[in-house]
């Protein structure tokens, strides 16, 4: 059409400091423009204050721009003035889903730092707690985007599942999001009576209720006809975005800290790592759901090794990480969480940063959801799975 | 088969005499028509509440909750305590709507919705009327309602809302054709498209040969499933509630109701569960018969559906009412079940799938018609 | 990935786990109707034993909201046997722990080194006005009684360090029982007659021991009148019989000791000085801080010796001091002794720490935590064993 002509015009304050390129055709009385659709900050599938302001042709994404910030907390700022103990109750809150690996991050660092030898069973009960936690964190992911994609009863499963073992996890750190159960050198008080037995229990309870969500969501046609092939992502652009976790292993790489670089004692034993093949949303829900057997497995191998013994050291009025710095990187349960602890010496960490996976997974995101269709964007949205916390810090 | 010729078959008819409704209050028009209007409106009021009260606890024990418990016993009163509710809330009207447009959508939607149960027979002689065309104007009114609903979605000035309008409007195209395809071969097998007609037609259906007397759904089976999933398309139930989509959409073409106008936007909904169920059960489950060739009791003999007393009239409401009842519980099985499908999708399996196999089905009954 | 069922097959599937699903019971636990049911160490509300706080600012300090307000006065208290000296004291006027604001970490439980904060699972406090959440001492305390005990701790655990201090004490203390029993044994067979520590240990007065458990019936009946539900009710009438009942006990102390002749604690004005101490301890080498902290109290000592001594001389000694308050109000009326009598508080004993078990049997009977039941146990070891050895003075 040689009469149509193409211009570019400016759409000004859609994203804070950035005016958007707005492309638009036709001539005379017929203009089109592409349509903006704001979803979030406040929207049901951003699940937090999260927004992409996503371009349109009709139902088809043209670009997505991912706005961020509106949760930012300053976390790195504030544990500049906090003493380590105050650290472990702010730090599990950035990623409020996995509040238990986020303080063993921050442990582990000064451990490291202090050159500290923890207890045999602290770190036993480190590995079974975080492991627990990491099942919880992805249980709310199978629920959520289920839910996403229009089936509710998943997510009230999936809350079922969750409160068994929230109560299991509050008995032992009287916590059951922010444990807060972690102290340098160890634990702050070793588990209640009959938590391991009740472990064992639900570990067997919840391994014959996964059934449940292969047949309700991952065996469903429908969830296939949604999900195969949407989104998907190459190895190469995952590792170029440094996306991690459950989104990366999707492309085929079983990439996991816990066995390529193990902490803890994750070495002493056999970590399952599930991989997609395609990294398209169907093959990330499925590493989801088949971490959560893994960590499954992982837990009943806890159990037999279980240690007697202390779980803490006996540590000085005041914690003081050395002068130096160090890096610890955890598998967390979205992906690879990175704490970069500096210290002067004092009580309070010089400079603390972090490296959160939901970051680096919703970076990839507009990369994934141009050419999709706004049901499909929310496909992808819901399986690039992170916590808006986690992103703004 | 285009709609003239629908006409036309009903025209075919020549002498088509009307049953009589136990509705009618001697020969006086006016009073019969209160009484009607009133059996009419009770039942467009309560029933949809009866279903969203069953839906709400399906949906909780099939969740594993127990759904709400608080508003009376068990929580049977809570669609009440919603309903009151909603009266109380503030009716925001957004600036940038059309004003005039955003506050009758909502009854544009539901007026029609209320004209259906006119002429649905819930029992021997309990009808309104009984309209020659009676399958037409059922299928016909009841697409009105998509009209209210994109004059909402259109009216909101929210981009949401109009996504959901057009996508509800894309989707009654596409399920009215499967839709009245299937219904056609209902009325084709009949030899009537009166509602009443259709169930008589069904008490005297024999398989060909033998004594046993069958209901349509056992012939057109495939129709029947047609017709379900096209219904529960047309009504935007899950999992075909991409005009509504929650989780893309925030709340589709109801985004910006409140108060009192989303209440009969959702009484629509729930309405038109009662309606298309209703009209399932009386184009492929025998209407008010308890089982296909045993004689209803209370109704006089064998075959004989029409001469009831009280206990068959009240016997025969309340078997159409269960089985309008297990009709919306399996849609609402299905909506806790299924996850949503996806707008291009739902387009491909109504004009790839359902069409021609309705289509098929069509083909079937008018062999199957002739031959026999 | 996908599999490779037939179209269809996995549809069903999902109908099948729903339908199933909606035969088994539900999981909704019918909150309110229901409590829930929170293990003990739950996070829930923290209570505040305000007369084990010493108003260390500890938690106040390390809380990361600073949301615990505390408010204090300093109060001297006479030295605790004659030529010892007077003790500043801090009296805890105010503590507030501002609800809207605390982060539930549990730092301040953790660090308080008096056992006077503890996390309690009730968590039905919310309210319509924010400024409510700001809970003040009485509140507080109120809390205490919801305070569950701790839970054991599990098989491969180390025991806490309490236990495993006790256990070692206790084995100690057996050592040191059979070296006494050979000791006495050896004694009887000189044919000594020397008096049985066992009935003097029987003769020594009862504690007058408010007994938990009861309820306040009036304080019961009005709060149902007011509409409380059963289970808060009954746990406040029990604090408030606990309050009447140790109020009584006060009173009747109070008025045993207005019948003995108070006496005037000698004041010294603390901060000055002992120039001499101070100059000998920084050519001794020692930091001027603390060089000025030592010659402090040696100042302090000497004024008080002579202060002590001038008194003797006008008063002809018949001085008598108070006895010195010791933590609750049922200590005190506990050790509200004659005056004549020599005090308990200036018998030294040796090996506190230990547990009266008759006590800490009766308290655990009485449905006391085993923790009360252990200081309080400990405390009343302490008296017996002064009684003891004040009817040993007194039988000399």
């Amino acid at each position: 059409m040689s009469d149509m002509s193409t211009r570019e015009t400016v759409m000004p304050g859609t994203a804070p400091g950035e005016d958007l390129l707005i492309e638009v055709t036709g001539d005379g009385d017929f203009q089109t423009a592409d349509m903006q659709l704001s979803i979030g900050p406040a929207h049901p599938a951003t699940h937090g204050v999260f927004r992409i302001i996503l371009e349109m042709d009709g139902e088809r994404v043209v670009d997505a721009h991912p706005v961020i910030g509106y949760m930012h907390r300053g976390f790195e700022k504030l544990a500049e003035h906090r003493d380590y103990r105050q650290i472990m109750a702010l730090v599990n809150r950035h990623d409020w889903l996995s509040g238990f690996s986020n303080e063993m991050g921050v442990a582990l660092a000064v451990e490291r730092m202090l050159e500290m030898e923890v207890p045999e069973r602290a770190q036993w009960i480190r590995m079974l707690i975080a492991e627990w936690n990491r099942i919880l964190n992805h249980l709310m992911f199978t629920g959520s985007f289920a839910l996403e994609l229009g089936a509710i009863t998943p997510m009230f499963y999936a809350f079922r599942e969750r409160e068994d073992i929230q109560h299991m996890l509050e008995s032992a750190t009287g916590g059951r999001l922010h444990f807060t159960y972690n102290q340098v050198g160890g634990l702050k008080i070793d588990l209640p009576k009959g938590f391991l037995r009740r472990s064992a229990e639900l570990s067997a309870i919840t391994r014959a209720r996964l059934q449940d969500y292969k047949d309700l969501v991952l065996g469903s046609d429908i969830f296939q006809a949604r999900t195969v092939g949407i989104g998907p992502l190459s190895t190469d652009v995952a590792l170029s975005y440094g996306v991690s976790g459950p989104t990366l292993q999707a492309t085929g790489i079983p990439e996991d800290s816990r066995v390529t670089e193990p902490y803890l004692k994750y070495g002493e034993i056999d970590v399952p790592v599930p991989v997609g093949e395609n990294g398209d949303s169907f093959d990330r829900f499925y590493c989801l759901l088949h971490r959560i057997e893994a960590s499954l497995d992982v837990i009943d191998q806890i159990h037999d090794h279980m240690p007697s013994g202390p779980v803490n050291v006996k540590l000085p009025k005041q914690v003081k990480a050395p002068e130096g710095a160090t890096y610890v990187r955890t598998e967390n349960p979205l992906g690879q969480l990175g704490y970069w602890l500096e210290s002067d010496g004092g009580r309070t960490p010089w400079r603390l940063k972090m490296r959160t996976p939901s970051f680096s997974n919703v970076a990839v995101m507009p990369h994934l959801l141009r050419g999709t269709l706004v049901p499909d964007a929310i496909s992808v949205l819901g399986s690039v799975f992170f916590v808006v916390g986690d992103i703004d810090r | 088969m285009s709609i003239a010729e629908m006409a036309n078959a009903a025209a075919g008819l020549a002498q088509f005499s009307p049953a009589p409704s136990l509705l009618e209050i001697g020969d006086s028009f006016w009073l019969s028509a209160v009484l009607k209007i009133a059996v009419v409106l009770a039942v467009f009021f309560v029933v949809p509440l009866v279903v969203g009260y069953m839906e709400h606890k399906v949906m909780g024990h099939q969740q594993a909750r127990l759904g709400p418990m608080e508003a009376g016993p068990h929580g049977s009163l809570q669609l009440v305590a919603d309903g009151i509710k909603f009266i109380q809330k503030e009716d925001l009207i957004p600036s940038a709507a059309d004003k005039w447009v955003f506050a009758i959508a909502p009854g544009v939607a539901m007026v029609p919705a209320i004209l259906i149960f006119l002429v649905l027979p819930l029992g021997p002689g309990i009808w309104g009327v009984d309209f020659e065309l009676g399958l037409f104007y059922a299928l016909a009114v009841g697409s009105v309602t998509t009209l209210g609903i994109l004059m909402g979605g259109w009216a909101s000035a929210n981009k949401f809302s109009l996504i959901g309008g057009l996508r509800a409007a894309a989707q009654l195209i596409a399920y009215e054709l499967p839709l009245i395809l299937a219904g056609i071969a209902v009325a084709l097998q009949a030899g009537t498209l009166s509602l009443v007609g259709i169930v008589e037609a069904q008490s005297t259906f024999f398989i060909p040969g033998t004594e046993i007397n069958l209901w349509y759904l056992f012939p057109q089976i495939l129709g029947f499933g047609i017709f379900f999933i096209a219904a529960m398309a047309e009504l935007a139930r899950p999992p075909f509630d991409m005009p509504i989509a929650d989780s893309e959409l925030v709340f589709g073409y109801m985004t910006e109701y409140t108060g009192i106008k989303y209440a009969m936007y959702m009484l629509t909904e729930y309405a038109g569960m009662v309606s298309m169920s209703a009209l399932m059960v009386v184009l492929y489950l025998g209407g008010w018969q308890l089982l296909p060739g045993v004689p209803m009791p209370g109704c006089g003999g064998s075959g004989n559906i029409f001469d009831c007393n009280a206990l068959g009239v009240g016997l025969g409401v309340a078997v159409t009412l269960g089985k309008i009842m297990l009709l919306t519980f399996l849609m609402v099985w299905a909506r806790t079940t299924y996850p949503r499908l996806r707008e291009d999708q739902l387009q491909r399996f109504s004009w790839l799938v359902l069409v021609p196999l309705s289509l098929l089905n069509l083909a079937i009954i008018a062999v199957a018609k002739g031959v026999f | 990935m996908a599999t490779t069922s037939p179209p269809g097959v996995g549809l069903l599937k999902g109908l099948g786990v729903t339908i199933k699903q909606m035969f088994k019971p539900a999981v909704t636990q019918q909150y309110p109707h229901v409590k829930p049911d929170l293990p003990p160490r739950t996070r829930g509300v923290i209570a505040l034993m305000d007369e084990n706080c010493t108003v260390c600012m500890l938690c106040s300090r390390e809380c990361p909201d600073w949301c615990i307000y505390i408010d204090s006065h300093k109060e001297t208290v006479p030295p605790a046997k004659e030529g010892g000296r007077a003790r500043t004291r801090n009296v805890l006027d105010r503590f507030a722990i501002d609800f809207a604001l605390c982060m539930y970490c549990g730092i301040c439980v953790e660090v308080c080194p008096f056992d006077a904060l503890f996390w309690s699972p009730e968590f039905e406090y919310s309210e319509y006005d924010i400024d409510k959440l700001l809970h003040e001492k009485g509140k507080l305390r109120e809390w205490m009684d919801t305070v569950p005990p701790p839970p054991a701790l599990d098989e491969g655990a180390d025991a806490p360090g309490e236990v495993a201090t006790a256990i070692e004490k206790a084995n100690q203390e057996l050592e040191a029982a059979k070296a006494k029993a050979a000791e006495e044994a050896r004694a009887k067979e000189q044919g000594e007659q020397a008096p049985a520590a066992g009935d003097a240990a029987a003769a020594a007065p009862a504690e007058p021991e408010v007994k938990a458990g009861e309820i306040d019936q009036e304080t019961f009946d009005r709060l149902i009148a007011e509409g409380k539900s059963e289970r808060i009710a009954r746990s406040k009438a029990k604090a408030a019989y606990v309050k009447k009942e140790k109020q009584r006990l006060k009173e009747q102390a109070e008025q045993q000791a207005a019948a003995a002749p108070a006496a005037e604690e000698p004041k010294v004005e603390a901060g000055e000085i002992d120039q001499e101490t101070f100059d000998q301890l920084i050519a001794e080498g020692k930091s001027e801080r603390m060089a000025r902290a030592k010659a402090k109290a040696a100042y302090v000592k000497k004024q008080k010796a002579k202060l002590r001594a001038e008194a003797e001389q006008a008063g002809g000694g018949d001085a008598v001091e108070a006895p010195a308050a010791e933590g609750s109000g049922e200590a005190a009326a506990g050790e509200a002794a004659p005056s004549a009598a020599p005090r308990k508080a200036d018998i030294e004993v040796e090996g506190a720490g230990e547990i009266d078990q008759e006590t800490y049997d009766a308290l655990i009977a009485s449905g006391k935590s085993e923790r009360i039941a252990r200081s309080k146990a400990k405390a009343a070891w302490v008296r017996k064993k002064k009684q003891e050895q004040m009817d040993a003075e007194g039988d000399a």
